[in-house]
């Protein structure tokens, strides 16, 4: 199978996110969708840190170590942007200010339940962050992550096994190998990365890929 | 005349007494109080309550006082950050207590506590792991967990600059939880 590398996964994502999007990207992976978002599009990138207008990394020499943004990368402030505490970061998260979540995940179901903050693992220390507040306030919640876990397990599953940072909250999943949408009915395929049949995808895929 | 400034770091930490409630300022690298939390790890206080966003990265800060056994309990969003080995050492060694709370619930306690308030209803959390044992509540056909404020005996926080009046001015992101 022919997947994507983690920037092609990001440039396809940052195709959905439309002109005057407000957007929070999560820790890691979803953090590189605010490279590619296409020429001619202005997008406000929200950090629950205290940043609403997160511009890129600073030049050399020009960094301050106290400006950076919720993955703890050091940014810039584009015009336009505002700084402040975090109650007020959170209720714009919760009071549906933001349009879309981009959110890396352990597990997403069929149902759209996610799972992206504990294991079984008792030993591994849980980690929430903000992903929870994101889920329950911001309409869209797409998640961007490989199409199966290190060992090859599948990801995409009728039920998550892990504990649940929301019900039935996520609209669309980036994979390295597909785009699907959530429905009523189920995980239904909007693209196939290049090279990749829909067999292939659903052979490495628990939960039923509707055409 | 009111002046509420102090002179040095070890008188300010002076009263923070053996099983004390800290919260600590900070999010990641940014607004980290950390001549204050040297001053804590050098004054020896014990059986401490921390309250903060991360759980320490490193050997500095919050990293020093797990490292050094000074803290029962951690009251915190996410402690899995890059480098908290402190943190996970004492996790996997069952040595210390986890209260994990999602961030923005977190911040909104530490308001109402501030702001005299006996705790507030939030869509967060609702039907997960995290809402087991609390209080819920529908309205208009939404779920809501209710959160108690969360109080600490002392707050060790940054600024960029302050007057003898205790009005403090922070620099862009170190603002964090602070109101």
């Amino acid at each position: 199978m022919k997947k994507l590398d983690e920037n092609a996964m990001a440039a396809r994502l940052a195709q959905d996110i439309p002109d005057g999007a407000y957007v929070n990207l999560g820790i890691g992976l979803p953090n590189k969708v605010a490279h590619f978002v296409p020429e001619g599009r202005e997008v406000m990138y929200h950090t629950e840190n205290g940043l609403l207008g997160v511009g890129g990394a600073p030049a050399a020499g020009e960094e301050d170590p106290e400006l950076i943004d919720a993955s703890k990368n050091l940014v810039t402030m584009l015009p336009g942007a505002a700084l402040f505490d975090h109650p007020l970061a959170f209720s714009m998260m919760r009071g549906n200010h933001l349009g879309i979540a981009v959110l890396g995940a352990y597990q997403v179901a069929e149902n759209g339940d996610l799972a992206n903050w504990a294991t079984l693992e008792q030993s591994f220390p849980p980690a929430v962050g903000g992903a929870m507040d994101l889920v329950a306030g911001v309409p869209q919640i797409f998640v961007l992550m490989r199409h199966t876990a290190r060992d090859g397990s599948p990801k995409l599953l009728k039920q998550c096994s892990y504990p649940l940072t929301g019900a039935g909250v996520v609209t669309r999943v980036y994979t390295d190998l597909c785009v699907l949408e959530v429905t009523p009915e189920g995980f239904r395929l909007v693209e196939l990365a290049p090279g990749n049949s829909l067999e292939e995808v659903q052979a490495v895929t628990e939960a039923r890929i509707l055409a | 005349m009111i002046d509420k400034r102090i002179g040095d770091l070890a008188t300010a930490v002076a009263p923070i007494f053996d099983g004390a409630v800290v919260m600590v300022g900070g999010f990641g690298n940014s607004g980290i109080p950390a001549g204050l939390l040297t001053a804590l790890l050098d004054q020896g206080a014990r059986e401490l309550t921390i309250i903060s966003n991360n759980a320490g990265a490193g050997e500095d800060g919050i990293s020093s006082l797990l490292r050094e056994g000074r803290v029962r309990k951690v009251i915190c969003s996410y402690p899995r950050s890059p480098g908290s080995i402190w943190f996970e050492r004492r996790y996997e060694a069952g040595e210390i207590e986890l209260e994990i709370v999602p961030q923005g619930t977190l911040a909104e306690r530490i308001r109402a506590a501030g702001a005299g308030l006996g705790g507030f209803l939030t869509p967060t959390a609702y039907g997960t792991l995290l809402a087991e044992g609390k209080e819920t509540r529908e309205i208009d056909g939404v779920g809501y967990v209710f959160e108690k404020p969360l109080a600490a005996d002392f707050a060790l926080i940054r600024a960029e600059a302050g007057d003898r009046w205790g009005n403090l001015r922070y620099h862009v992101t170190a603002r964090n939880s602070i109101r």
